[in-house]
């Protein structure tokens, strides 16, 4: 395809379909536009952006307007001038001259406009609107005096966020954006993401917590991955240079394959703050008789680095453990795992992938030979239908969350959701299982079952590129819709339902999350997925895959890069003598240990454990029976941690080393998709702190063993060249977009859906996985009555320590909300917001009730944020046998109302 | 405003009922919600939030929508409104010729102010703009159809006498 035109005179030729404004922006003619922004959909309001087009009598909007074969465009001329002023001066003629004091003052379209076309005073006088500001939101404020109706919010909101709070509301010239009903922001059903605020092309809509805190010209913008969940949304932060503090943030519009050039959530868009908080960690510290002291660096890296050596003479290397953080970088903890094995000889190294979706690394390499996402996360636009599976992305991963919500809204994809809580998607789906927790297993074998049974397999895709179906079948014997309905509780009509969508779809496409994974059979979940893929031929193509969702930034790469017990970076296995040969060749050291280290859920309290090293992980919180932990952390005899804050973990330590926050360090962090993207220092490290890889490389030099990075680059060079899938990742090709794994060359342009050909396994071949069911360890019984699932909430992130320290986020969630079915509540005789206790076989905790229908009756749920009332001291460490994963999902507690009265005592 | 608080939603469960069914012989209809929010005023006499929620959970859109839609029309209110509509024309002829005292005296003989309803719900005041008849200016209309014209502030109490039953 060709379109030729002439542009100002010249000739251009454009190898696509285009708007004219795209064309001239190509041919490098700028031209000025308000209501236009690439993520959404122009509608040519405010005609600005207007040109001359020969044989139009009128100016055309070049924002919407299509380029044609043979037009001949004009982008200036006295018409175009006189007509973008005048369309000026009725903006300005009701718009307040205030920008002495706006928020946007530096950073607005119609200042800069009014500027450029030399107009002080509008000639048609000023008539202002008189409106008082919505200051209703605890993140976003709104002067609608100020707004110039470009709907630019309108179409955010409801385009990319898929929340559609506002419309323009009133007609004609009157008519603003506002949410439904006229109703303040603030009791809407707004979800803070922010986004409005962040295309809104004047001051009518700005981010409420960084108001009269900076002058836009002050700050400068450094680009960076979002810190929080495994989307990796790409972010400008603005800071200022003067106070070393973080003011706001920005979506950066170049990377639409990960955030559509705009979107964020609240976390990414104000959940910054944490990093200029007061209580952040300046200077090292030591344990003095019971009393942490502030030292100088020397001293503490000596000491920590005397201790360890002791403890390694003393106990061997199977008396020390470490763990590296799905929070820090790739190139950190490849550096944690080349420390725990060339220097203390041992593969007790792990991290906190351990607990949310080391069943998918395992279940996921099991099936198809590799552990991760198989598809991309802009390519489930091509599913017809989405199985979605203890998974809640609207608030856990909601960009993505907002992506599935446009495609059932856009393309009418259908959505399948099968989970125990009645979460936001529920509202989208065609058929919605609430199968018993624990389950999983049962009901999609049962699935499978159906498809098979009703010749709803896809016998050539099974036949070509897959092993063991015939066992597979066998197996499917014991899951007949009756048996399944009477395990799951799910009725047979809908087995049959589900089964039939899924399968006969064109393209269907299986997302999960850590409600298949965080189970004592969380492996067998996974495979029962994978099983399905295959089965149905729903891998290798855009639309389709096994898609699981991994909660932390940087979960995906921390276990790339080895952080694990039983592999090398690049999953190479530590008992393959080939291996050993090859890292004790390339790291210069001789007995690298080959048998397989302890997990974390099996390290923490173990008795051989005498002393543990941890990179910003905070296990008191976020790992089972927070008891237990507490005391087996307490009871070693040495620990040392580096974190940016104190927490419930790293009070038991005998140091603890500051460490830069995400914000203040080079590296990378790879998202779900495998997407590799570069994190880049924004502000100068808080205090003394120091990044994570700095401080390990100064430890394992003080223990004899040699490290001289310069610079996290320099450590992913070495990851490069000792880890194929890595090989191509070299920082210059990441500089504006990120590059998805296996990327093994530099000329790899890196991988977008796995699987397309053959599977990863040697062989080639998919390998079915036959199925056998159990009941989950712990289930309701009279006692304790009621199931218990834990997770998290779209305001807070993980264990709280950096969301908390967030004033606005904060704020809006404060405190723990027991989420209890209205049936329940009115059964215990309890309302929202009263106190109640739960109680499982391990220990208690308070906290209030929020009734909602998001909990079925007989389950409760609690997020695992807050450290006043630790969900995870009611959780069991019941462990998956093969991941060694915490079934978080299931465990039994019971419910008592607690009296106000003696609640206060 | 909660449904609680709000008398007339209490009232009228079964007009919900109603509306839903009209809701659901309509809902694949291109303009659908146009004709469901003018079953839904001609149902409530009005269109409070809570029956807008309700039509934008029905036909599965978003609420703001609904909202943007009901504010577009003139028609379509989301206060109450008396049985009968008083509306006094404030366009230039009307005003020129005292429409400005005409309001004046009905607000005071109904003691109600303008988009306001009075407390036997008989009546409520809206101000217009040009009725297209200017040769009877200043002019007054009831409801759809009564037109007065050349309307002095002493003929107000009679007039409004007819529509007091
Ligand atoms: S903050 Fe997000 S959800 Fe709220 S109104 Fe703005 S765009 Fe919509
Ligand atoms: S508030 Fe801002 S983004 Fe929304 S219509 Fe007004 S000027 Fe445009
Ligand atoms: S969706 Fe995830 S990556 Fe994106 S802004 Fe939110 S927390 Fe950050
Ligand atoms: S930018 Fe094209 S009409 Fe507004
Ligand atoms: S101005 Fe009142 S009818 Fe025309």
């Amino acid at each position: 395809m060709q379109i030729n035109a002439f542009i100002d005179g010249k000739p251009y030729s454009f190898d696509r379909p285009m708007t004219v404004l795209e064309a001239c922006k190509e041919a490098g003619r700028e031209i000025p536009t308000i209501c236009y922004h690439p993520s959404v959909k122009s509608i040519g309001a405010c005609r600005i952006c207007v040109v001359e087009v020969e044989g139009f009598r009128n100016l055309q909007a070049a924002c919407t307007l299509p380029l044609s074969d043979g037009m001949k465009i004009k982008t200036q001329s006295p018409r175009i001038t006189s007509s973008r002023k005048m369309n000026i001066e009725l903006l300005l003629s009701r718009h307040p001259n205030v920008c002495m004091t706006c928020e946007s003052n530096g950073n607005c379209k119609l200042q800069a406009l009014a500027y450029e076309y030399g107009i002080e005073e509008p000639a048609y006088g000023v008539q202002l609107r008189g409106l008082e500001p919505d200051d209703s939101s605890l993140f976003i404020y709104r002067d609608l005096n100020k707004c110039i109706q470009c709907q630019l919010c309108v179409r955010v909101c409801d385009e990319v966020e898929n929340m559609s709070i506002y419309s323009m509301a009133y007609r004609g010239y009157e008519s603003l954006p506002e949410p439904p009903f006229g109703l303040p922001l603030g009791s809407s059903q707004c979800v803070s993401c922010g986004q409005c605020a962040s295309i809104c092309p004047v001051g009518a809509i700005v981010e409420k917590p960084s108001m009269g805190k900076a002058r836009w010209w002050e700050l400068k913008a450094v680009k960076t991955t979002c810190p929080y969940c495994g989307v990796g949304c790409q972010l400008d932060m603005y800071y200022h240079p003067k106070t070393n503090e973080i003011i706001k943030v920005m979506p950066s519009e170049e990377n639409p394959e990960v955030n559509d050039g705009i979107a964020t959530c609240v976390k990414g868009k104000f959940g910054f703050e944490f990093a200029n908080h007061p209580d952040r960690l300046k200077k090292p510290l030591i344990r003095r008789d019971g009393k942490f002291v502030e030292v100088e660096w020397e001293e503490a890296l000596d000491y920590t680095a005397d201790r360890l050596k002791e403890m390694l003479r003393k106990y061997g290397p199977e008396g020390i453990g470490l763990l590296g953080s799905a929070k820090c970088t790739n190139e950190e903890n490849y550096i944690l795992q080349k420390f725990s094995r060339a220097v203390f000889k041992t593969n007790n190294v792990d991290h906190c992938a351990r607990l949310c979706h080391a069943s998918t690394v395992a279940g996921l390499a099991m099936s198809f030979g590799s552990g991760a996402m198989t598809n991309n996360l802009l390519d489930i636009q091509h599913a017809d239908v989405i199985l979605l599976t203890g998974s809640n992305p609207p608030e856990n991963h909601p960009v993505y969350g907002s992506r599935i919500k446009k495609t059932i809204r856009e393309n009418g994809t259908k959505l399948i959701v099968a989970d125990p809580r009645k979460t936001e998607l529920v509202d989208y789906a065609t058929i919605w299982i609430n199968h018993k927790p624990g389950t999983d297993i049962a009901l999609f074998s049962g699935l499978l079952h159906i498809i098979a049974a009703e010749n709803l397999a896809d016998e050539t895709f099974i036949a070509e590129r897959t092993e063991k179906w015939e066992e597979m079948k066998e197996s499917l014997k014991g899951f007949d819709p009756k048996t399944v309905s009477e395990i799951t509780g799910v009725p047979v009509d809908l087995l049959y339902k589900a089964a039939r969508l899924y399968a006969e779809a064109e393209n269907a496409a299986i997302i999960y999350a850590m409600g298949i994974t965080q189970h004592a059979c969380g492996t067998h979940n996974v495979i029962s997925l994978a099983n399905l893929a295959m089965a149905t031929g729903n891998l290798g193509r855009p639309g389709v895959g096994v898609n699981p969702l991994r909660g932390q930034n940087n979960v995906q790469g921390a276990c790339d890069v080895g952080a694990l017990p039983n592999v090398y970076s690049g999953y190479q296995r530590v008992g393959d003598p080939a291996m050993k040969k090859k890292f004790e060749e390339f790291w210069g050291v001789t007995g690298l240990p080959t048998n397989i280290g302890l997990p974390v859920t099996e390290m923490i309290g173990h008795p051989n454990i005498k002393a543990m090293f941890v990179m910003g992980e905070n296990p008191a919180v976020s790992d089972p029976d927070s008891e237990h932990v507490e005391k087996s952390l307490a009871a070693l005899e040495f620990f040392a941690d580096t974190d940016i804050f104190i927490t419930e973990s790293n009070v038991y330590a005998d140091v603890i080393l500051p460490a830069a926050s995400t914000f203040e360090k080079d590296g990378t962090f790879t998202n779900t998709e495998r997407r590799v993207q570069r994190i880049r220092k924004v502000i100068e490290p808080i205090g003394e702190s120091k990044p994570d890889w700095w401080i390990v490389q100064e430890l394992s030099k003080r223990m004899g063993y040699e490290m001289n990075y310069q610079s996290a680059e320099d450590i992913m060079n070495e990851i490069r060249r000792c880890t194929p899938s890595y090989a191509g990742m070299a920082y210059h090709r990441m500089e504006k977009i990120g590059l998805q794994w296996p990327c093994r060359s530099d000329e790899d342009p890196g991988t977008s859906i796995l699987h397309t050909q053959k599977f990863a396994h040697p062989d080639g071949k998919g390998k079915f996985t036959p199925m056998t069911y159990n009941d989950p360890p712990e289930t309701p019984d009279a006692e304790y009555p009621f199931y218990l699932s834990t997770g998290r909430i779209l305001y807070h992130y993980h264990t709280g320590t950096m969301t908390r320290r967030v004033k606005a986020i904060h704020e809006k969630e404060p405190e723990v909300k027991i989420e209890i079915n209205p049936t329940d509540a009115s059964s215990l005789g309890v309302k929202t917001d009263d106190l109640v206790r739960l109680t499982s076989r391990r220990g208690s905790i308070e906290g209030k009730v929020l009734v909602t229908e998001r909990s079925v009756p007989g389950l409760v749920f609690v997020p695992f944020h807050f450290a006043e009332a630790r969900a995870n001291t009611l959780t069991g460490n019941f462990l998956d046998p093969i991941a060694k994963i915490p079934s978080f999902k299931v465990s039994a507690v019971k419910i008592e109302k607690i009296d106000h009265k003696t609640a206060e005592v | 405003m909660s449904l609680e608080q709000c008398t007339v939603c209490a009232r009228h469960e079964t007009l919900y009922q109603e509306l839903d069914a009209f809701i659901e012989k309509n809902r694949h209809r291109p303009g659908a919600l146009i004709e469901v929010l003018h079953k839904a005023q001609s149902l409530f006499g009005f269109l409070p939030a809570e029956v807008q929620a309700f039509i934008a959970k029905q036909l599965g859109i978003p609420e703001s929508t609904v909202f943007g839609v009901v504010t577009f029309y003139h028609y379509f209110t989301m206060k109450p409104r008396g049985q009968n509509q008083v509306k006094v024309c404030l366009g230039t002829a009307c005003y020129v010729k005292g429409a400005d005292r005409v309001l004046e005296r009905l607000k005071e003989e109904l003691k109600v102010g303008i988009e306001e309803v009075t407390q036997d719900g008989r009546f409520s005041i809206h101000e217009v703009r040009c009725l297209g008849a200017c040769s009877m200016a200043p002019v007054v209309l009831i409801g759809e159809k009564d037109f007065f014209g050349r309307v002095t502030p002493d003929e107000v109490p009679k007039i409004l006498k007819k529509y007091r039953g």
